[in-house]
């Protein structure tokens, strides 16, 4: 024991030998901590862009051929005096969702936590391959500037949907598209050797570089989903990469893999696109999984339920998702009988799901809550899991999805899994903020940010249920130009209405972020953000009392109801903050949360090789509110009894 | 919720639709039960002073229970939703009247056979966006494209079939009720995609005889 120790206070010793300049700590570090931050900044950047593209998609689908406020210096032919026409509109929901996939969930949930988190949580002092993981981001930024360059290239960016289906995206003339769409394929390219440099580096850093006594069953379920994670990211990468080459050459060197007329398949690509694509949506959603299985055992101070049964379900949905990708094409053309086949397997794959919700539910039982803004957020991802985990059910049955495929129902599916995995990322910022930066957000300014974005988001995703019901196709620009959606117009208006809202709410989030991260307090600033807050908190529930009563009663009445209701909200929230807003950007504690994962016992922020001393794990990583101590928490690395006796001596 | 769904005047519909239903009720359910259970559990185990949380990792027999039901539920389902998909898209049944469809950008080319009763030979009649087919019978399509994938939906006849440039797709239906339902293209197919729409005019047997008698017969050189 006292060797390790001796160890670890030498390598500390070492570490402060190191005086790296600005370059070496800032840009070009090799630091597992600097590069979790640089992921976050890079993906935070990217989701103000998408959430903007988004916006001005609900401009168009709300009030079509009008112009979108504040967009009037675009040039045309890309808009026409601010009002959208139709290509840049297939654009726009095309880079919306590419970019808030690859550049905003990805960097942020596998880039940002799974390179901060990985080596802290399981006690070592950085990643396996420091240099590979410095490539690893500057090669995703080399991704990421290469799409946002698709933007400016004549033709425009990508215009054939996230999902790039051949033979529309395999030929220039199909979309007008030229270069655009090569970018995107080159910049998917590049973003792919990236995440494969990432998750090879996750993999073996787990795998090898445990601290001691950290045996697999005693890591916390946010290293098991990063873990699997980058599995499921190692194995399917190679295919996206095929497949965007075999694209890039049939648009570029004329070759027919997915083009009939040189005896290709338009199907091939819509196989290995979702041979890849699904368990991508896992990539996705597993990390969400495992930071709310531990944002809910340290805020219930409780054991998270059934530790074993998470960890297994975590890894029955990673190989089930090998064998689900068909029922993404269930209307494609593929043959019905594996039309059959891929819905049983479909319906396999709700069962871990849905034994993960109720664990969760497990946990809530019996707990001590403690409703922090990180808590609220892992409630609401929870609460949206379960919405988009159920509406899943309807398109895995073969014949329900015949009606529902590619309407708004598959939209507002997709929104309440992928989308609500905000939620689980809003709560990991919140959570570990304070150790990521060494300061700590704003509790009042969290917890408004939860119920303006909790609302909003189910009024803005739950009525796309309804437009799918009713048959409303995706992916259209106008909606007015179907008999048969034209009576559900409103609901469209609607969805828009609490979107900007929506949009609007996230102004409370990068306030707090940013002032407390830079510990802007001066007294005209904070005067600033509580007008601001507590207007967009006004405006928000006008909002939302205006369209409730629209709604109800449906006459003109409700307006002057609404502005009341607003008025008072926004004086009560400003008066609250007045009183009660702490200083911004407040010194973090090493273990603000007292929780008993290993990040929790470094510096926050934690120095070059993360622990003083190497922490030696004596148990699993929620023993909350356990009867051995006095304390409702109990660090891993705590000796107790005979270990403790043994550490003594 | 399901009210929104537009009227349905085909013969497998109500099978669909049906299932629509079972899985909504199943979901909703399950829905209202998670929900108010944490609900109750958020406000009934807050924190409160003195009150320790209970020290547990977990229940075997309710980790079996939660594994068995939902499989069970999910198995059922996805056997019951065989037979419907089968009769919709694995079994066509026969019938003399087929026709052609032919998406491109961004039309759909609707083809009847001509006098000689066969597709594909000269005598083809072509028109541009509009099916006219007579109630109560069953009615073949098939169904290719030109240029890229497009996808046939017809939101009453709860019909949706992609259009793959070089296959030919076998689909059918029986309407049952006549009337002109719309019929969009519902997957992307390019800047032209929203506004590409055609019409399904669902005629009584003599209104079709008599439509088909003016317009399919030969026309004179």
């Amino acid at each position: 024991m006292s060797d390790t120790v001796a160890a670890g206070a030498a390598h500390a010793a070492h570490a402060h030998h190191e005086e790296l300049g600005f370059w070496r700590t800032y840009v070009f570090s090799t630091d597992h901590k600097m590069i979790g931050r640089q992921f976050l900044f890079l993906g935070l950047f990217m989701l103000i862009i998408g959430g903007l593209l988004a916006m001005m998609m609900r401009w168009q689908l709300a009030w079509p051929e009008t112009a979108v406020p504040g967009t009037s210096w675009v040039p045309e032919p890309y808009m026409y005096e601010g009002i959208v026409p139709p290509n840049t509109y297939n654009a726009l929901f095309t880079m919306h969702a590419t970019i808030m996939i690859f550049f905003v969930v990805m960097p942020i949930m596998v880039g940002c936590f799974g390179n901060f988190l990985i080596p802290l949580m399981i006690g070592t002092r950085d990643m396996a391959f420091p240099k590979l993981n410095m490539l690893s981001f500057w090669v995703g930024a080399v991704s990421g500037v290469v799409m946002l360059a698709s933007f400016f290239v004549a033709g425009g960016p990508a215009a054939s949907g996230w999902t790039g289906y051949a033979t529309l995206s395999a030929k220039a003339a199909y979309t007008g598209v030229d270069w655009g769409q090569n970018l995107w394929i080159i910049s998917l390219f590049i973003l792919a050797i990236s995440s494969l440099m990432g998750s090879i580096n996750y993999i073996t850093t787990i795998v090898n570089m445990r601290a001691p006594g950290m045996s697999y069953f005693r890591m916390p379920l946010t290293v098991w989903s990063l873990f699997i994670t980058a599995i499921l990211l190692l194995l399917a990468l190679p295919v996206l990469s095929a497949a965007l080459a075999m694209l890039l050459f049939d648009r570029t060197l004329g070759t027919s893999f997915f083009l009939p007329e040189g005896g290709g398949q338009p199907l091939l690509w819509q196989h290995m696109f979702w041979f890849f694509g699904h368990p991508e949506v896992y990539v996705l959603v597993l990390p969400a999984m495992g930071v709310t299985s531990d944002h809910l055992s340290t805020f219930c101070r409780k054991p998270i339920f059934g530790y074993h049964a998470m960890a297994f379900s975590m890894i029955a949905i990673a190989f089930l998702s090998w064998i689900v990708w068909g029922h993404h094409m269930f209307i494609s053309g593929m043959n019905p009988l594996l039309g059959t086949a891929f819905m049983m397997t479909t319906m396999v794959i709700a069962v871990p799901s849905a034994i993960k919700v109720f664990n969760w539910l497990g946990t809530l039982w019996g707990g001590s809550i403690r409703l922090t803004a990180p808590m609220l957020f892992a409630l609401g991802f929870v609460s949206n899991f379960l919405i988009g985990g159920l509406s899943g059910i309807f398109m895995a049955s073969t014949p329900v999805d015949i009606f529902i495929h590619d309407t708004y129902f598959i939209v507002a599916h997709f929104h309440y899994v992928v989308a609500g995995i905000i939620f689980a990322l809003f709560a990991a910022v919140y959570y570990w903020f304070p150790k990521m930066f060494g300061r700590t957000m704003n509790e009042g300014l969290g917890k408004i940010h939860f119920v303006l974005t909790y609302i909003f988001f189910n009024l803005t995703f739950f009525p796309m249920h309804f437009l799918g019901v009713g048959g409303h196709m995706r992916r259209i620009y106008n909606p007015m130009q179907y008999e048969f959606i034209q009576p559900m117009q409103d609901w469209n208006v609607f969805i828009t209405v609490t979107a900007l809202t929506l949009g609007l709410s996230q102004i409370t989030f990068l306030v707090n972020f940013f002032a407390s991260l830079f510990r802007w307090n001066a007294k005209w600033f904070r005067l600033l953000v509580q007008i601001v807050v507590s207007a967009i908190s006004g405006y928000a529930l006008q909002m939302f009392v205006g369209l409730a009563l629209f709604l109800l009663v449906g006459a003109s009445l409700p307006f002057a109801a609404a502005l009341i209701a607003g008025v008072a909200l926004a004086a009560i929230v400003f008066w609250y903050l007045y009183r009660n807003m702490g200083e911004l950007g407040e010194t973090a504690p090493r273990n603000p949360w007292q929780a008993n994962t290993l990040e929790w016992i470094a510096a926050s922020p934690p120095p070059h090789g993360n622990f003083e001393v190497q922490p030696v794990v004596y148990r699993g990583p929620y023993e909350y509110s356990s009867p051995e101590v006095k304390e409702d928490w109990l660090p891993q690395n705590k000796p107790l009894g005979a270990a403790a006796a043994a550490r003594a001596h | 919720m399901l009210r929104w769904l537009p009227e349905d005047v085909s013969t497998f519909g109500p099978d669909i639709d049906s299932l629509f239903y079972l899985i909504y009720y199943i979901t909703a359910a399950t829905f209202i039960l998670v929900t108010v259970l944490m609900v109750w559990f958020v406000i009934a185990y807050r924190q409160r002073e003195g009150r320790r949380a209970t020290y547990t990792h977990g229940n075997t027999t309710l980790e079996i229970i939660w594994t068995i039901v939902p499989a069970a539920i999910l198995i059922v389902l996805s056997f019951m939703s065989v037979s419907t998909w089968a009769k919709v898209k694995r079994h066509a049944p026969a019938s003399d009247f087929e026709i052609q469809v032919n998406a491109k950008q961004f039309n759909w080319e609707v083809i009847y056979p001509g006098p000689d009763g066969k597709l594909g030979t000269g005598d083809d009649v072509k028109f541009d966006n509009d099916i006219h087919a007579p109630v109560n019978k069953v009615v073949r399509i098939q169904l290719t494209a030109s240029d890229v994938i497009h996808s046939f939906f017809l939101p009453n006849l709860r019909l949706k079939q992609d259009a793959v440039p070089g296959r030919n797709i076998l689909v059918w239906f029986e309407a049952t009720k006549p009337g002109k339902y719309e019929l969009p293209c519902a997957e992307l197919c390019g800047f032209g995609h929203s506004g590409m729409k055609g019409w399904l005019h669902v005629h009584t047997a003599e209104e079709y005889a008599k439509w088909a008698a003016e317009s399919l017969a030969p026309k004179p050189q």
